[in-house]
């Protein structure tokens, strides 16, 4: 029952972004904006072609390093910062501020330290992805309700048996919403980095179609990617709503 | 468990103890509890009353192992008590302390299942446990489609399955509404003739302890001292309906006269108002 309302929900979804892009372009004309048809046909040449591979290979790539970067990181200062009272208290606004500055602000300084390279871009990302990880897993630490630890202790529990039995299942939801919003955010970063200053990538393929006016390739890059991160969201909004279920 | 002679067989006792809990960052220490005397005899049932900030939840903490007095012996089954909660003791706490991310049957099987029992035993136990406190039904269901009154029930099951010898409950139904209240009461006091537990029960109603308790203590307000001790001389087999016993509002009555002065002095006032 709810299963098909979402895939209901879905597909008018996907009738109201056609219809308003088919609306904005009336508006703004081919020159900005083409028409769904022409595009998703364009689209359906596009992706099968080995231009369209390599980049989105070299996205994909430059992604996956950054998103391991930004939950690694993310997690191990959110731990830190949840368990160490001091850490936290001390890092948190840092963290909160850092959160809030827009961080293409900084992009220059990564360029100038990392040059036109990979790491550069993995950097950026991750610059992204690391701070709602970590945020959020130190306050699901700080949110764990002392009567679980009383009650681990009543209950004859060893040091490492309260960690993975009662610590670690109690904090996995807050966490698992950081984990979604960083990898938004990490996705964001990167195709962020790829736009302003690579030579590959569907960032740059973006920016270089838009560059050669070729739209219909612009917009369909955008609609992969749009495909790609709502399928993504979905899968751990998923996960997301299995675990809080149980809340 | 044999029945045991009444004011002979201490099971668990308190000797002199106080708890001082140190001043953080500049604020003064704060004195909770004590000088503090308390003897439970084996299978009996007793309830702490007092102001609320009287130090009743630290007495039950320090009983437990779960904190250190600070001066002081605590002893349990004629073992001192240090650092560590005892086997054969078991906590029921006010909080929801069910684990929301295992079903009814996991959270009661949770203890035994971390102490390498036998899964048959297990079973056996965990099945019978939530049969006695009514929850066979939902075994299966998650804490979080339950009602506060039944999450609680989840925590005592949980505790039973380790078949304490002194069960220790800190305001278990504080949150409960006034009916489910008397009939979680009832529960515990067919809990403690069934088990044979000796029973510790901490609370703010002084009908919750008239009903439920041989012996009432209560207590000032803080540091938490021990101004009288109320026998109430209940029979074993009792239950809520004993509110209607003349001896019961008698006994509130005597309950109210130590602990209106002390109440007042918890909310601020100075001194024992005339009246």
């Amino acid at each position: 029952m709810i299963a098909t309302n979402r895939a209901a929900d879905t597909v008018i979804i996907l009738i109201v972004l056609l219809l308003a892009w088919q609306a904005l372009h009336q508006i703004v004309g081919a020159t900005a904006l083409p028409s769904p048809v022409p595009t998703l046909a364009y689209l359906a040449k596009l992706v099968p072609s080995e231009r369209f591979a390599e980049n989105a290979w070299a996205t994909l790539v430059c992604f996956f390093y950054a998103l391991i970067l930004s939950y690694g990181i993310g997690l191990a200062i959110g731990v830190w910062m949840g368990v160490h009272r001091l850490s936290g208290a001390v890092g948190e606004p840092i963290l909160i501020s850092l959160y809030t500055l827009p961080k293409v602000t900084l992009y220059p300084v990564v360029l100038l330290i990392f040059g036109l390279s990979l790491s550069g871009r993995v950097t950026f990302g991750a610059m992204h992805g690391v701070l709602p990880v970590a945020l959020l897993t130190m306050s699901a630490i700080r949110n764990i309700p002392p009567v679980y630890l009383k009650s681990a202790r009543t209950l004859h529990l060893s040091r490492w048996q309260t960690i993975l039995t009662v610590l670690f299942p109690a904090t996995l939801p807050e966490v698992v919403v950081g984990l979604r919003i960083g990898f938004t955010l990490t996705l964001l970063g990167v195709l962020l980095a790829e736009m302003f200053a690579a030579k590959q990538g569907l960032g740059f393929l973006i920016i270089n179609a838009m560059q050669l006016l070729q739209t219909e390739e612009m917009v369909a890059v955008a609609v992969v990617l749009f495909a790609f991160a709502a399928v993504a969201n979905a899968l751990l909004l998923w996960i997301e709503h299995r675990l809080h279920r149980r809340v | 468990m044999s029945v045991a002679v009444p004011g002979e067989d201490i099971h668990a006792s308190l000797s002199d103890v106080t708890r001082v809990y140190p001043g953080v960052a500049g604020t003064p220490a704060v004195h909770a509890l004590g000088p503090v005397d308390l003897k439970l005899k084996r299978g009996e049932f007793f309830a702490v009353v007092g102001p609320s900030g009287c130090g009743k939840t630290t007495l039950l903490e320090v009983l437990a192992g779960l904190q250190q007095a600070t001066a002081g012996t605590v002893t349990f089954e004629g073992r001192p008590i240090a650092g560590k909660v005892p086997d054969g003791i078991g906590v029921v706490f006010q909080e929801d302390a069910s684990f929301p991310w295992l079903t009814v049957w996991d959270n009661a099987a949770f203890g035994l299942r971390r102490n390498g029992v036998d899964p048959a035993k297990i079973r056996r136990r965990v099945d019978d446990a939530l049969a006695f406190m009514g929850l066979t039904d939902f075994a299966r269901a998650y804490p979080a489609q339950l009602s506060g009154g039944m999450r609680q029930r989840v925590c005592i099951s949980r505790t039973l399955v380790l078949q304490p010898r002194l069960i220790l409950l800190d305001e278990p139904f504080g949150a409960l509404d006034a009916q489910t209240r008397l009939l979680m009461g009832d529960e515990v006091l067919r809990l403690w003739r069934r088990t044979g537990a000796t029973i510790l029960l901490i609370t703010h109603a002084l009908d919750e302890a008239a009903m439920l308790s041989d012996r009432i203590g209560a207590m000032s307000a803080r540091p938490g001292r021990f101004m009288e001790i109320v026998a109430t001389g209940w029979p074993r087999e009792r239950d809520s309906k004993i509110v209607s016993d003349a001896g019961f509002g008698e006994i509130t009555g005597r309950l109210w006269d130590n602990l209106r002065g002390e109440s007042m002095k918890s909310l601020g006032h100075s001194g024992v108002a005339a009246g």
